[in-house]
């Protein structure tokens, strides 16, 4: 299941949903969230962050990337949620999980969706006026899943 | 359709949509480029503004799904140019 929202999301709500897809044994969570840019504890009026992404295209790729993990693993359920908008520090961004009849497979399932969603979404992330640089270990985090 | 000349969605998307001052057109010509790198070359001709068009890490999906230079487009087309992503 893949949903890309403005309003924020629940842990509790998605891991029963989870659960609820089936008997599965090992249920991992990851939930991302939004770092104090400013360096000064609170965020500034100037200072909002804000995330764009491309319409279809993002659900088109999150979806793609649920298929590749439950081929890659045994996986009985999978999540991907990612907000969009205007959002301050502190505020929930992303959630990925992922069940399982076993834990390892839970496991590198959220480690491989995380991955490859942040070098592939068309998400975008900008911090007050400054948009935010790719990052190379971003890219070696996710090619790794290449080499294995 | 028949009378008019082909068309061409074309979306810039952050930084980039803000460099070139515009994150959406519609582009109208009647000998159409026939791949990404021939409607990038278009572009980049009306100034220096579009150049970061060139920019190697400029991105481009072609109805939605990563593409680059060398793919083929065609009337009706959503072309989609962005810098690398930053999502997660």
């Amino acid at each position: 299941m893949i949903r890309v929202q403005t309003e924020d999301f629940h842990l509790q709500t998605e891991y029963e949903a989870l659960q609820q897809s089936g008997h599965s044994g090992a249920i991992v969570t990851f939930i991302g969230s939004v770092r104090d840019f400013t360096g000064l504890g609170t965020t500034e009026d100037n200072a909002t962050f804000r995330l764009d992404h491309y319409p279809g295209m993002t659900e088109k790729v999150l979806e793609k990337i649920e298929l590749q993990a439950k081929a890659r693993w045994d996986l009985i359920a999978t999540t991907i949620i990612h907000r969009v908008g205007e959002l301050k520090a502190g505020d929930q961004i992303v959630l990925v999980g992922a069940s399982s009849r076993h834990r390892k497979n839970a496991f590198e399932a959220c480690e491989f969706m995380m991955d490859i969603l942040k070098t592939q979404a068309p998400f975008w992330k900008k911090e007050g006026h400054h948009w935010v640089d790719a990052k190379e270990s971003d890219n070696e985090a996710a090619n790794r899943w290449l080499i294995d | 359709m028949s009378n008019q000349a082909p068309h061409y969605t074309l979306l810039y998307f952050a930084s980039l949509g803000e460099q070139l001052g515009t994150q959406s057109e519609t582009l109208k010509c009647e000998e159409g480029p026939e791949t990404v790198g021939e409607l990038i070359s278009l572009l980049t001709k009306r100034g220096e503004s579009w150049e970061p068009l060139l920019a190697p890490t400029t991105k481009v999906a072609v109805n939605q799904t990563i593409a680059n230079r060398e793919t083929t487009i065609s009337a009706g087309d959503e072309i989609a140019f962005f810098p690398p992503v930053t999502g997660g």
